[in-house]
């Protein structure tokens, strides 16, 4: 069992290195959406500082969006996701598996790019390192609901628009603490319980996530 | 009764147009959707019998040309 | 316990149920509404800071409070047709959809129209009003995900499973925007800043939450119907049922 998903693993992380593009791609339109809002809000550093934090993160949940497609559309389509449910070792797992290498790949990247954000949007070090750690707490959050509803729609072809729909409102929450978080920083103020809600959605959607993806991948597979 | 006179209670103590708008879209909207469920309902009968109908025809075809084809 | 519900999972039965049910629900429904709607119009008293304009509470209060609880209902059923298998928990779920999606437009745009004279602006974001129009794109979202199925079976499931991860989110997003509110702006005054209503104030209010409730049995009864006649088009039932009615 183990050996299967260290292969799962493995085969997901060389194809997305294959794949440099894909990767790459939802990283620039991160990168453009931020440049949009000093062209089309304010340059002036008072402002962006307010709005960073709001910023980035609309921009990373968006730009996540684009991304999560990939998720299980390849899979799907060549008929690997079917020997998967096959392959007698429980579905929920392969999907933890294939959701962690997602976040991997598709969002520590976005934290390495991180600094460069915090620098355009004029934010300063306590922010910094508050944004940092919601965005470690919360980004897998984005990975492990964006993968049900992936799941959900993978059997659709017009399933683009409709993902961003199912998603944008449940990621709310998310925005609003992580942003709170960052602002309370930006006050000197303590945000470890903003932290910690976080920390209990992401644990709560750890728990439950790859059940329910296992099921709408089942429910896709009809 | 609240209101003085028949007029009063149209005025709403000013706030006539906020009160009855809210009062007319909110019936109104109800309204519609029970009126469209309705509708909706009329309209499904009617496909499931047209459907019924293709249904015997494609049956009538079919038997029509199993008679022809054996000659 | 649960024994008598199971022969309503023939699609047959719960289409004769909802036959059965629904003029009651309507005589009910119509003479809560009218009673509720006179009562709060002409005869509860004035609000003594609010004057007339308070009388919106008798809709926009019901409206919002049904339009959660039919999310959670819709949530109840798709975990009903989860666990036990019934197709007709599904359609009933389909059914409900529409229906709690009217009622949040309602609360919307009643909360709207009493904004505008009390805060004197149509749109305030308000910890209640914002929640509210999240709830409508969490409906929005159920709704275009069935939409866009073409096996309503497997439609009907995928939106089940997107009303539960849905109905998880609802507290957090009441809760998280809620305090996101008091956060921005903790200066505006709430509309029920005074808990204590003044019981003849809120005998209509009651009234008419009864009436809305069951407007929307009575509505869901119907869409209900269509949904199983849309899914079971090919029964020998449904084909007899379609066929008396056109005549």
């Amino acid at each position: 069992m183990s050996a299967l998903l260290i292969g799962i693993a493995q085969r997901d992380l060389r194809i997305a290195f294959q794949q440099k593009s894909e990767l790459v791609q939802p990283l620039m339109f991160l990168l453009m959406v931020v440049t949009l809002f000093p062209l089309g809000v304010s340059p002036s550093p008072d402002t962006l500082q307010r709005i960073g934090p709001g910023v980035i993160w609309i921009a990373a949940i968006l730009s996540s969006l684009l991304g999560l497609e990939r998720l299980f559309r390849d899979d799907f389509n060549d008929g690997s996701l079917e020997q998967y449910t096959l392959s007698g070792v429980p579905l929920s797992a392969i999907a933890a598996v294939k959701v962690l290498v997602h976040w991997l790949v598709s969002f520590v990247p976005l934290l390495i790019l991180s600094p460069l954000l915090a620098l355009f949007l004029n934010l300063t070090l306590p922010m910094y390192i508050a944004l940092l750690l919601t965005l470690l707490v919360g980004t897998p959050l984005l990975s492990l609901i964006g993968a049900i509803a992936v799941a959900l729609t993978i059997g659709l072809q017009r399933g683009g628009v409709l993902l961003a729909l199912l998603l944008i409102p449940v990621f709310i929450p998310l925005l609003i603490f992580a942003t709170s978080a960052v602002d309370s920083a930006a006050l000197q103020l303590p945000y470890y319980p903003q932290l910690a809600i976080i920390g209990a959605m992401l644990l709560l959607a750890l728990a439950l996530a790859p059940f329910a993806i296992a099921y709408s991948l089942k429910v896709s597979q009809n | 009764m609240q209101f003085e006179s028949f007029s009063s209670f149209l005025a709403m103590g000013g706030y006539a147009f906020y009160v009855w708008m809210s009062f007319a879209v909110t019936f109104g909207a109800m309204l519609l959707l029970a009126v469209g469920s309705y509708r909706q309902h009329k309209v499904l009968l009617k496909s499931v019998v047209a459907e019924q109908a293709r249904q015997s025809r494609i049956k009538r075809a079919r038997a029509k040309t199993a008679d022809i084809s054996p000659e | 316990m649960w024994k008598w519900l199971h022969p309503y999972a023939k699609t047959e039965n719960a289409y004769q149920l909802c036959l059965t049910l629904q003029p009651w629900l309507w005589v009910g429904a119509l003479a809560c509404l009218l009673i509720g709607s006179v009562w709060g119009l002409a005869f509860a008293p004035q609000d003594y800071q609010q004057g007339d304009s308070f009388r919106i509470i008798y809709i926009h209060v019901p409206s919002a409070i049904l339009s959660m609880s039919t999310y959670v209902a819709m949530a109840v059923a798709a975990l009903v047709g989860m666990v036990w298998q019934w197709r007709t928990a599904y359609m009933a779920m389909i059914a409900m959809a529409p229906v709690g999606a009217v009622m949040t437009f309602i609360a919307l745009f009643t909360g709207a129209a009493w904004g505008k004279p009390m805060w004197g602006a149509w749109w305030v974001w308000d910890a209640r009003l914002t929640s509210e129009l999240i709830l409508l794109f969490l409906y929005i979202g159920v709704i275009a995900l069935y939409g866009t199925f073409e096996d309503k079976q497997q439609g009907g499931k995928a939106a089940g499973i997107m009303a539960l991860v849905g109905v998880i989110n609802v507290p957090i997003i009441h809760y998280s925007v809620e305090w996101w509110n008091t956060l921005h702006q903790g200066a505006t005054i709430s509309k029920f800043d005074n808990p204590s209503i003044a019981p003849e104030m809120l005998w209509p209010l009651l009234v008419n939450l009864l009436g809305f409730a069951l407007f929307i049995a009575a509505v869901t009864t119907v869409r209900l119907r269509n949904e199983i006649i849309v899914r079971e088009m090919h029964r020998p039932w449904v084909v007899k049922l379609a066929q008396k009615g056109e005549k």
